[in-house]
């Protein structure tokens, strides 16, 4: 091995790596917060919605999570445009991680709200609450709490999986590592260094969902 | 530009091979690494555990387009050249090696006690016990997620293309810089997709509720 490992380049273009890992962490959080209004609102469609609303509803998920978020990407990108909406690359990103998030927050939050009793609702009913009471108050924090650990595994997939959008030149964290790459031609020490960044993303937002969870989706006592 | 043509479409449909060979290796790949890293995962010497927890954690909290890079450049600082598709089929196998020992891990540990202690009554060691009482019944719980992972294996193989290993996708983006119809194009390669995905799919989603029903 007679490979001269050159860390100095990379760490000569911090301040660039550090912008775009705070894009990745906007886009990330962007899509996760809009991502979830998302697929609530799906879910409870999906759930409780007119028939040819869920068939819709069905075939937009399988539709998802059947197809690469690669060419999910390059259809809103690249073909959007070709039928008048053309995007940034930056709005571009957030569309298709949105897209594609939702589809399994779908999925998820369904399962929460099938978990809740159905004897919680009747009750609610009981008490005179109307539905969108109910399921604010009664269906949704529980069911939340239900399904907190596969959510936030999916949110962090998402993360990890903005960087796939470096290939459309939106501005985060693996774009800017292509550019330092180009430019010093040190791919090793570029792309060790940014690995080692987005483990530290990941260990962040697990740190923060553990502190919502804490914070927020405590359990009342009993149950 | 020159338009769509029938030969276009028949590029792009034949790099599927590649995509499909991609996922095999890859499938065939981490189906070793995966058991070896389940096996550690699930086993007494508290090293080991240790390190099948830490390269399940690495690989879960980095992005596969990292991995897939470093797959392609680390070979290279031991003057070792790897190509697009050695790097391909590398990355995705310790990337597969990682989520297979996580779900394998998980299968193992559904096997009741019991079965262990009743195997060692019988005079069995641990290799035996695992071939023979613990790993048939883990498969059982095991192929569900384990096909579920190979649609998201099959969809990573979509990755590949950055770093510019033709199959599909990048198939796709050779035409399309050519003749420049994306809708089409990509919609007709997220079709082929969904084609290979939404069989495997359905069937993992049966096949649990199958096993759901059976332990009730």
């Amino acid at each position: 091995m007679n490979y001269v490992f050159e860390f100095s380049a990379v760490f000569d273009a911090w301040d660039e790596l550090m912008a775009g890992l705070l894009r990745t962490v906007w886009l990330s959080a962007a899509a996760m917060a809009i991502g979830l209004v998302v697929a609530i609102l799906g879910a409870l469609a999906k759930t409780s919605g007119p028939r040819p609303l869920r068939w819709l509803i069905d075939a937009y998920i399988e539709l998802i999570r059947n197809t690469p978020f690669l060419i999910q990407l390059f259809v809103i990108f690249f073909g959007l445009p070709v039928i008048g909406l053309r995007l940034e690359a930056d709005q571009a990103s957030l569309l298709a991680l949105v897209v594609n998030v939702s589809a399994y927050g779908i999925e998820i939050i369904r399962a929460g709200i099938e978990s809740i009793h159905h004897g919680q609702i009747e009750a609610g009913r009981a008490l005179g609450l109307k539905p969108l009471q109910i399921f604010r108050l009664i269906v949704l924090k529980p069911a939340l709490q239900a399904i907190y650990p596969s959510l936030t595994s999916q949110f962090i997939l998402l993360m990890l999986n903005s960087s796939v959008c470096s290939t459309i030149a939106a501005s985060e964290l693996t774009a800017a590592a292509n550019d330092i790459q180009a430019r010093t031609f040190r791919s090793f020490e570029v792309y060790f260094v940014v690995t080692g960044l987005y483990l530290a993303l990941s260990v962040m937002f697990w740190a923060i969902f553990a502190w919502i969870e804490r914070a927020f989706l405590r359990q009342p006592a009993s149950r | 530009m020159r338009s769509l043509g029938s030969g276009d479409i028949l590029f792009i449909l034949a790099a599927l091979r590649w995509t499909l060979l991609l996922s095999l290796a890859a499938f065939a790949g981490g189906a070793v690494g995966g058991l070896l890293v389940a096996l550690m995962r699930s086993g007494t010497i508290t090293a080991l555990r240790w390190i099948a927890f830490g390269y399940i954690k690495l690989f879960q909290g980095t992005p596969l387009l990292m991995q897939l890079f470093l797959a392609f450049f680390v070979p290279g600082i031991f003057g070792i050249s790897v190509d697009p598709w050695g790097a391909a089929a590398l990355g995705l196998s310790l990337h597969a090696s990682a989520f297979l020992g996580e779900i394998w891990r998980g299968a193992i540990e559904t096997v009741p006690k019991g079965q262990w202690e009743a195997s060692a009554a019988l005079g069995l060691k641990y290799w035996r016990q695992m071939r023979l009482i613990v790993l048939p019944q883990a498969l059982r719980v095991a192929i569900p997620p384990t096909v579920g992972f190979l649609v998201q294996l099959i969809k990573a193989t979509s990755l590949a293309s950055i770093i510019g290993f033709v199959e599909i996708t990048r198939a796709a983006q050779v035409i399309n810089n050519a003749v420049f119809q994306p809708f089409t194009i990509f919609g007709l390669v997220g079709l082929a997709y969904f084609v290979i995905c939404w069989p495997l799919s359905a069937y993992s989603r049966r096949m649990e509720q199958r096993l759901a029903v059976a332990r009730r």
